[in-house]
């Protein structure tokens, strides 16, 4: 029977299944950071556990990292001892850290595939919830909490029910102007941000296929906005091509014969998915949100919505997002003025993230009055970046410039929102107070969008700044 | 049998939380992530929604002392941080009964004998009044029965069959259940082309 990617993995990870319908999963990759993992080495401690498979754990600090300095002691006494505490985590059970003065440190999402630790047919998790960008390198990657990241350390398993399974394809050429970012906020404001739940999301079609392994990380990424905990990218020869000669890929002819089985947990041509939605690239434009969740996007062309044209169960929520935002409904959402712009995180933190931004930023200036920071996903962006003189573009034009770690998109470390700003951002929440002031607001776009607000200092279509 | 982590009946006072796609950062604000234990987070669940909403559930005096709270659709979507959950059993939530929940939120409820229960929106929303209009009478979760019940009502509830086994035999804490099958991880493991060597 034609199997996908979904049950080929799932049935390659089965330790057992559960009466109950449960199965017991063999987690084959753990990655761990500062803010969720730690309190599980104390449950350990607690139970008198050790870590099952310490060299299927790799640890990284980026949530609550300062970006402007990263010099320790950091400044924050409180993010120094949460530091400490993974640092001596990861010594007392032997996992392999990947520290500020490694080269490899940065956003565990970005990390994962750069480093070739994430490898197609592998199921992966981490206690943080955009584990499911991991899914584009062809795994079954997910979220999970502090209580299961302790189960993974001590059984390198997880208790799981397997999801649903809904194809999704995107046919055609994208527009020039619009990105991967928008691609998946077109899908969530389709689907809505639980029409995922209970699903995994098979990524598919001419236009993913096309993609590169970035923009379909960016994809992968907030397959999570969508309710669904996990989404996938079949492997082909971009999967291939991206993991050759990376630091952990395999390498000589264990690459070769890694191709092979690569290949083989590619869905099979004629299985059937539990769902199916088709949707066309050239219709997409470039995506803003105007609420409080990732669902709530307009093109940038259109007039944020009446609340009355929205299904009935989303009507409060949509009342609820004007009001927060101080919005009306009818009003363009290009012109919308901005007061910070916020280029980084695990969605689009990338190399070519940044590439898209500076093409925009290039002997332009930031406007007067916005505060405009781009945060690089890793030490080995940044690195690449400045190799190309990225930096210098984005400084020239009044962007700061700053070190890896996750920064605004949660505001865990001196990187907040300020009182009622607005802040146009290339991040992948929304959420009332997510940016670190619990009245600050959020638009959420594609990072060269983000430039092209920076400079407009407001929401502004980006196509018209793209030569 | 029954065991005293069992979770078979849990019986409370509700709380009504009105809105749907409630997600963790609103449970619980980053900034109180910032700390390398979870303890103390009950007296910051919904901190910045009860700032900005005076009459938000969580601050009336009437719904002090309640263990059953009663939610919209998706309750818990967003960022994985057990600390909602945490923060919410630090409360006093011992049971939640909502129209739907996001997946890693209602794992991690799981993880920690929580249950998170589904019913029709009607339902919910028949609950969310009565329980306003009465917080001193009880919510019964009947996990057994599949059932919840308020005065004479009944509403008929869902779970998953593995979860609700757990809960119900108290076998929520997985780590034991994993350990298990002893050697048969590594074996799974070794058969894995990537941790075998390819």
């Amino acid at each position: 029977m034609a199997k996908t990617l979904l049950d080929k993995v799932w049935e390659a990870h089965t330790v057992r299944a559960l009466p109950s319908g449960q199965t017991q999963l063999l987690i084959g990759l753990h990655l761990i950071h500062e803010v969720t993992s730690p309190q599980a080495f104390q449950m350990l401690r607690e139970m008198g556990l050790r870590v099952r498979m310490p060299a299927r754990t790799f640890a990284t600090v980026d949530h609550i990292v300062p970006t402007a300095s990263q010099q320790r002691p950091f400044g924050d006494a409180v993010a120094e001892e949460m530091t400490v505490h993974l640092v001596r985590g990861c010594q007392e059970f032997g996992i392999p850290l990947f520290d500020l003065d490694s080269g490899r440190q940065g956003i565990v999402h970005v990390i994962g595939p750069e480093l070739g630790l994430t490898q197609p047919g592998m199921t992966i998790a981490c206690g943080d919830s955009h584990t499911s960008t991991h899914g584009a390198v062809g795994a079954i990657a997910f979220g999970i909490g502090t209580t299961q990241v302790r189960d993974v350390l001590a059984t390198q398993c997880l208790l799981m029910a397997k999801p649903k399974l809904r194809q999704i394809r995107v046919e055609g050429k994208l527009t020039r102007g619009v990105y991967a970012k928008d691609v998946i906020l077109a899908i969530i404001q389709r689907l809505g941000v639980k029409g995922g739940v209970g699903y995994a999301y098979e990524y598919a079609g001419s236009t993913l296929e096309a993609m590169t392994m970035e923009e379909r990380l960016t994809v992968c990424n907030m397959s999570i906005e969508g309710g669904a905990r996990c989404g996938y990218v079949n492997p082909d020869q971009t999967t291939v091509d991206y993991l050759r000669g990376r630091p952990y890929a395999p390498q000589g002819t264990a690459f070769d014969r890694a191709v092979v089985w690569w290949r083989s947990m590619a869905t099979d041509l004629d299985a059937r998915f539990d769902d199916v939605v088709r949707l066309e690239a050239d219709r997409i434009q470039p995506v803003v949100t105007w609420g409080i969740n990732p669902g709530q996007s307009v093109g940038v062309e259109e007039r944020i919505p009446e609340p009355a044209s929205a299904p009935e169960s989303e009507r409060a929520t949509w009342r609820e997002a004007l009001g927060f935002m101080d919005f009306k409904a009818g009003q363009a959402i290009a012109g919308t003025k901005i007061d910070v712009a916020f280029i980084g995180s695990c969605t689009n933190a990338r190399l070519s993230d940044l590439r898209a931004a500076a093409e925009v930023a290039r002997g332009r200036q930031v406007a007067k009055g916005v505060r405009a920071l781009v945060v690089p996903g890793s030490q080995a962006v940044a690195k690449a970046a400045e190799a190309e003189g990225l930096h210098e573009i984005f400084r020239a034009a009044g962007f700061e410039w700053r070190k890896a770690g996750c920064s605004m998109c949660l505001g865990m470390n001196e990187d907040k929102l300020r009182g009622r700003e607005v802040c146009a951002s290339s991040s992948n929440r929304n959420f009332i107070g997510r940016q670190g002031s619990p009245t600050g607001r959020t638009l959420l776009m594609s990072p060269a969008m983000v430039a092209a607000a920076a400079i407009a200092g407001a929401v502004a279509d980006v196509r018209a700044m793209l030569r | 049998m029954s065991t005293p982590s069992a979770r078979t009946r849990i019986a409370g006072r509700g709380i009504p939380l009105a809105g749907n796609d409630i997600d963790t950062d609103r449970i619980i604000p980053a900034r109180f992530l910032k700390a390398v234990t979870f303890e103390g987070l009950g007296e910051h669940v919904f901190e910045d929604a009860r700032k900005q909403e005076p009459e938000h559930p969580f601050n009336q005096a009437a719904f002090q002392g309640a263990s059953i709270l009663v939610c919209g659709l998706n309750f818990g979507c967003g960022s994985s941080r057990e600390h909602a959950p945490q923060a919410l059993r630090r409360w006093g939530i011992r049971g939640v009964v909502g129209g739907s929940f996001a997946e890693i939120f209602f794992g991690n409820c799981t993880a920690l004998g929580i249950p998170c229960v589904t019913a029709d929106m009607a339902d919910i929303e028949w609950l969310q009044r009565a329980v306003a209009r009465e917080p001193r009478r009880e919510v019964l979760l009947d996990l057994e029965r599949k059932e919840a019940r308020f005065a004479d009502r009944v509403i008929p509830i869902r779970i998953p069959d593995g979860v609700r086994g757990q809960l119900l035999t108290g076998t929520w804490n997985a780590t034991g259940v994993l350990l298990e099958v002893g050697e048969a991880i590594e074996a799974v493991a070794r058969r894995l082309p990537y941790i075998a060597g390819y």
